[in-house]
């Protein structure tokens, strides 16, 4: 792994928050290096956010311990909250400023000054699409706008790490593209750790994702081995005329959806095993092959099984 | 060090602006003025008293304030906690205590310019007689210190809630008792049933008693004291109540 001769950038060791007799966060520990996108997933009140508040310093641990960067955000604050860049849930802002006013203040506040800030106020405003609005005060800018005013004050010290609270919540789908194609490109370089609830994201930015579930972690792994944990993974779907299921059935588990059908394979092996095999019985029997693929599996049927609802919680 | 003075500076600036982008500050600003140029003139009896002095301006003030220091300082925590920006506040590479005094000084200094504001009435009564400046400035530096003592119990109370109108009904309240503690009609009162040591222990918290000295052109260290650990206090409690939010 990279720079593993350095700590890691984020590293969190057995951390804890209770509120009360409810432990929001119960023993979450993750490491997270330069380079990597981190995406945490789960149901919503599953202790992300808190997670997040933590990691920032705004809330303290109960107990455990975050680092970042090698200073430990209970001990060194000041040390650890310069090298984050932090995106809190709902894009806080200040409504009576201009997008300018406020991106400055983030910055002066930050410590740039004279040049450097003018500087660091355009790359932010450039990077999060915002010249349109430059001089218009907050509060009259429709969501989008403001969830990206407040993503550029993230940004604005051009930060090692980031900590991004459901980034993409409340964009449109073209928004939606342009922010995650910037979290990825700035994964690249920094240590990226952003919550969501949309699942494809985990596909489209994600180096690593974290599912967690009633403040603990479920599931730690690449967006392909989180899939590999689905049921459908590697089976194969096929539609073809002619084809049946007692001729499937050789080779696995068949289920008929609708014209089509599913094989399961029998046990996991080299990928695209089973989708040969299909292909040769294909051949064999003489069926005329229309579609044919192997399943990645998918991540909402993880998600599902591994997470438990917050209708079902409730009761 | 002197970064901990630019981040108090920043703050300051930013929450100072903000009051004049807004229509908070003009309409304290004409209240303010109207209701001690009211005040003075008919119900202090200005004119007719016949004295080149501002006893009838300065008297008024700690009732005065008492309703407005809380109006403008409700929102100074609380409208933080409201919209979410104390997290964006405190995640930034500051203490809460640089937060907390910027955003204190800011709103003091405007309570300065209001207070620099009634100058004609200063005006005034240099025309009219010959009062003496050293009394009239020492009642403009208590009534600042007088103002500033309000600003600091609100700030507590705004740190407490993230609903303006509790904090401001708990400022009003707390500094009601302060004002009350010392009022002769209150502790005349309280001599029917306590101990004059305990009346003088309770009276010794009174603002007006110590803003008194003041007026009368005594600018007195043991009240200035008092004035300051006012402050002081109510700011750490500030301190207290947003690290345990």
């Amino acid at each position: 792994m990279a720079g593993s001769l350095n700590p890691p950038m984020i590293k969190i060791e057995n951390l804890v928050k209770a509120f009360g007799a409810k432990r929001a966060v119960d023993g979450v520990s993750f490491a997270v290096e330069r380079g990597e996108v981190l995406g945490f997933l789960g149901p919503n009140g599953a202790g992300k956010s808190t997670t997040m508040r933590m990691i920032t310093g705004f809330i303290p641990p109960s107990s455990g311990r975050v680092s970042v960067g090698g200073h430990d955000v209970s001990e060194a604050p000041l040390q650890a909250k310069r090298l984050i860049g932090y995106l809190p849930e709902a894009a806080p802002s200040y409504p009576d400023m201009t997008v300018h006013g406020f991106l400055s203040f983030a910055a002066e506040l930050r410590g740039l000054d004279g040049d450097a800030r003018k500087r660091a106020v355009q790359r932010a405003v450039e990077r999060c699409f915002l010249s349109s609005v430059l001089h218009q005060s907050i509060d009259t800018l429709s969501k989008g706008y403001k969830h990206r005013t407040c993503l550029a004050q993230a940004l604005i010290h051009d930060p090692e790490v980031l900590i991004l609270d459901e980034p993409t919540d409340g964009l449109d789908p073209n928004q939606k593209h342009e922010v995650r194609n910037l979290i990825r490109e700035l994964g690249r370089t920094k240590a990226v750790v952003f919550s969501t609830h949309i699942l494809e994201e985990v596909d489209a930015a994600c180096t690593r994702a974290i599912i967690i579930d009633r403040g603990r972690i479920v599931a730690n792994g690449t967006p392909a081995e989180l899939k590999a944990m689905s049921a459908t993974a590697g089976a194969v779907m096929l539609h073809a005329q002619g084809a049946s299921a007692e001729k499937l059935a050789a080779l696995g588990k068949v289920e008929a959806l609708d014209g089509a059908f599913r094989v399961y394979p029998r046990d996991k092996g080299a990928a695209g095993d089973l989708a040969r095999a299909v292909v040769e019985l294909a051949g064999r029997e003489g069926w005329k092959l229309e579609m044919l693929r192997t399943e990645e599996g998918q991540l909402d049927e993880v998600f599902r099984r591994i997470t438990l609802p917050d209708t079902v919680r409730k009761k | 060090m002197s970064s901990a003075l630019h981040a108090i500076r920043t703050i300051a600036k930013r929450e100072l602006l903000s009051y004049f982008t807004s229509p908070v500050a003009y309409v304290f600003l004409v209240i303010f003025l109207l209701l001690t140029g009211f005040l003075t003139f008919t119900a202090g009896a200005f004119f007719e008293r016949g004295e080149a002095g501002l006893n009838a301006f300065f008297a008024w003030h700690p009732w005065v304030y008492l309703v407005l220091v809380p109006a403008v300082g409700m929102r100074l925590w609380a409208e933080e906690r409201r919209a979410g920006t104390l997290e964006l506040l405190l995640t930034m590479p500051i203490t809460a205590w640089q937060a907390i005094l910027g955003k204190f000084l800011a709103c003091w200094v405007f309570l300065a310019i209001a207070l620099a504001l009634t100058f004609p009435v200063v005006i005034t009564v240099n025309v009219l007689g010959e009062p003496d400046n050293g009394t009239i400035f020492a009642g403009y530096l208590g009534s600042l210190f007088l103002a500033g003592a309000y600003l600091a119990i609100t700030c507590m109370t705004s740190a407490m809630t993230r609903n303006q109108v509790i904090a401001f009904i708990l400022s009003v309240v707390i500094c009601l008792f302060l004002i009350l503690a010392g009022f002769s009609p209150v502790t005349d009162l309280m001599l029917r049933w306590a101990s004059p040591a305990l009346v003088d222990t309770v009276a010794a918290f009174s603002v007006v008693a110590h803003f008194d000295g003041f007026q009368k052109g005594v600018v007195d260290t043991r009240d200035l004291f008092f004035f300051l650990s006012v402050i002081g206090f109510a700011l750490f409690a500030t301190n207290v109540l947003l690290r345990n939010r």
